[in-house]
């Protein structure tokens, strides 16, 4: 294992997620390019279960660390944990996907062991063994490139969706699972976290809506929403907003389309002022057809975008509406 | 209470920024900046807090001379005093350098609670204040949507993804990085604004902190930064908001078959 790459994978309940299988896929094509082997990580109550799922993939080895702190995840315990095991087997690269989870502890084990971590990472390049990394910046005005220097290990989070979980490589016989018995003293975990809870108002559910007209920073005050609102009216569509409408108390937390929010995959998802940060893209790039209307024609939304209009979505919506009526008038 | 908040200033949302020279930053002149957005309710949070408990709240910047435009608009909305970061040391720091100089003023310091924003708006790394916390030896939590404090008990309501929440509690002293929307950030008042003027800021230099280039090199270096290649596969539209209106509709009719 030495010198070879590690990958953290979250498991929930012993159950193992999309991301789960993406980290495993990004760790095994790292793997390849470096030439190195590959291991993976799994921590907390039912690991084990998790490791058995994870041994059909194509490792060296799949880590159970189990202790009685991990039973619910703490960035204390986990990251102790880790530490204890990187520490026994000494990669060259620790490998995360960028989740809630990650960007919780990941920071803190990284600089525990005195490396560095780049993370929220879209890419990487091998060149001459040598791993460059990419990321994005300033909100995804400009991609940027990171190296990561100091001795090993390195750590690198990847983005959900940068890597594809049914490109994970299996093999017939299963990984040898090694366990790991990690000793936490009891005053090691600080944090006490109670069971995870959804608020009990979430009442509105954008995933079964089959169009919806969403809101961003660009419609700037709550006096824009009636306008859109007669939009989503003439089209039998919900409404949706980015995060900072929701932050601003423009719309309820509960019409929240992103990372924190809904995932949703309409039939027609229409984006009216949203730069389209990729945490908000995330939650609706799988729609089938999208059309944004945006001021910034270098805005991230349009990568995604079917249709788009560059413009004040001010000006655009009225006349929209008009036609929209046109169009079921005539049937 | 002491509390003490970390504020980052990034360059304004609407910025048009260009690259400079050396292709690994941008341009600053003439960008206009602001206090990073989740850094600003970091700062409302720790002023209620402050409000409720008692206390002070300590503001914590690092950057050239322009950052003294954000330490004095947190001066003017409540904040008791700041320190200011300023060494040209300290230019383009990776998170941990940011880190490491900020650890230095606050294991002196020992602030009951530090907060700061879950991120920055230019870079993202998202990493400053769990390394911070660590540094301090500091129990943490991050993406922290609401604050309650007991005594010496601290228990907040941390955001998870799509939708889920969790409460956790731990010890004071702590830090907390804190999510957008976590409460509305306030205006400074004309009072605020001329009680600033005579509130202390210190500054301090890499040298008084005794850090020298080696404690401070960068784990994490910016190879380069540069526009990316928009994989767009977009359809524009064109003409006036009314043509363009039309051939939307026609579109989404006809070709994409969604109305």
């Amino acid at each position: 294992m030495k010198d070879g790459i590690l990958v953290f994978v979250e498991q929930n309940g012993g159950k193992l997620d999309r991301v789960a299988w993406e980290a495993l896929a990004a760790g095994q094509k790292l793997a390849a390019e470096l030439g190195c082997e590959v291991s993976c990580v799994v921590l907390g109550k039912s690991a084990a279960a998790a490791g058995q799922q994870l041994a059909s993939a194509r490792v060296a080895q799949v880590c159970v660390g189990e202790a009685e702190p991990l039973v619910s995840y703490t960035p204390d315990g986990y990251a102790l944990a880790l530490k204890e095991i990187i520490q026994t087997l000494e990669p060259a690269w620790v490998v995360f996907n960028h989740t809630y989870q990650v960007r919780d502890f990941a920071p803190k084990l990284a600089a525990s062991l005195g490396g560095g971590l780049a993370s929220d990472c879209v890419g990487y390049r091998v060149e001459n063994q040598r791993v460059t990394l990419l990321r994005q910046a300033f909100q995804g005005k400009f991609a940027c490139e990171v190296e990561l220097t100091g001795p090993a290990p390195h750590f690198v989070s990847f983005q959900a969706g940068v890597f594809r979980e049914d490109s994970v490589e299996r093999q017939s016989e299963s990984a040898p699972v090694r366990t790991f018995e990690i000793s936490i003293a009891p005053g090691q975990v600080r944090t006490r976290p109670e069971e995870p809870f959804r608020e009990a108002k979430q009442s509105v559910d954008l995933t079964q809506a089959e169009m919806i007209v969403a809101v961003g920073r660009g419609i700037k005050g709550p006096e824009g929403l009636e306008t859109v609102g007669k939009l989503a009216e003439a089209l039998g569509a919900e409404i949706a907003a980015s995060r900072p409408v929701c932050d601003n108390g423009w719309l309820p937390m509960d019409r929240q389309v992103g990372s924190s929010g809904q995932t949703v995959a309409p039939k027609l998802y229409l984006a009216l002022g949203i730069s389209g940060a990729i945490q908000h893209q995330v939650g609706m790039k799988g729609s089938h057809t999208i059309v944004a209307v945006n001021k910034d024609a270098e805005a991230p939304i349009f990568e995604v975008a079917t249709y788009g209009i560059v413009g004040d979505l001010f000006e655009v919506v009225g006349p929209l509406i008009e036609e929209i009526k046109k169009l079921k008038a005539s049937g | 209470m002491k509390i003490a908040v970390a504020l980052k200033q990034v360059p304004t949302r609407d910025a048009l920024l260009r690259l400079s020279e050396s292709k690994s930053w941008i341009e600053e002149r003439d960008v206009s900046f602001e206090v990073n957005e989740p850094d600003a309710y970091a700062l409302e949070e720790a002023l209620q807090l402050k409000e409720k408990h008692g206390g002070e709240v300590v503001v914590c910047s690092l950057g050239p001379p322009r950052v003294q435009q954000a330490i004095k608009e947190a001066l003017a909305k409540g904040a008791d005093r700041a320190i200011h970061f300023e060494d040209t040391q300290f230019t383009q720091l990776d998170a941990n350098g940011t880190a490491t100089v900020l650890s230095k003023v606050l294991e002196s310091e020992r602030p009951d609670l530090v907060l700061t924003g879950l991120q920055s708006d230019d870079l993202g790394y998202a990493q400053t204040g769990v390394i911070l916390a660590e540094r301090l030896g500091y129990p943490h939590a991050t993406i922290v949507m609401e604050i309650q404090i007991d005594g010496e008990k601290l228990r907040v309501k941390r955001e998870l993804e799509a939708g889920w929440f969790q409460w956790v509690s731990m010890p004071l002293p702590a830090l907390l990085t804190i999510q957008s929307g976590i409460n509305k950030p306030r205006y400074a008042s004309l009072r605020g604004i001329m009680q600033a003027k005579s509130k202390p800021i210190s500054k301090v230099t890499a040298g008084e902190l005794g850090l020298g280039s080696e404690d401070l090199s960068p784990k994490q270096n910016i190879v380069r930064l540069y526009v990316p290649e928009r994989k767009s596969n977009t359809e524009f539209l064109q003409g006036s908001a009314q043509q363009m209106a039309a051939q939307l509709v026609d579109k989404l009719r006809n070709e994409a078959r969604v109305l």
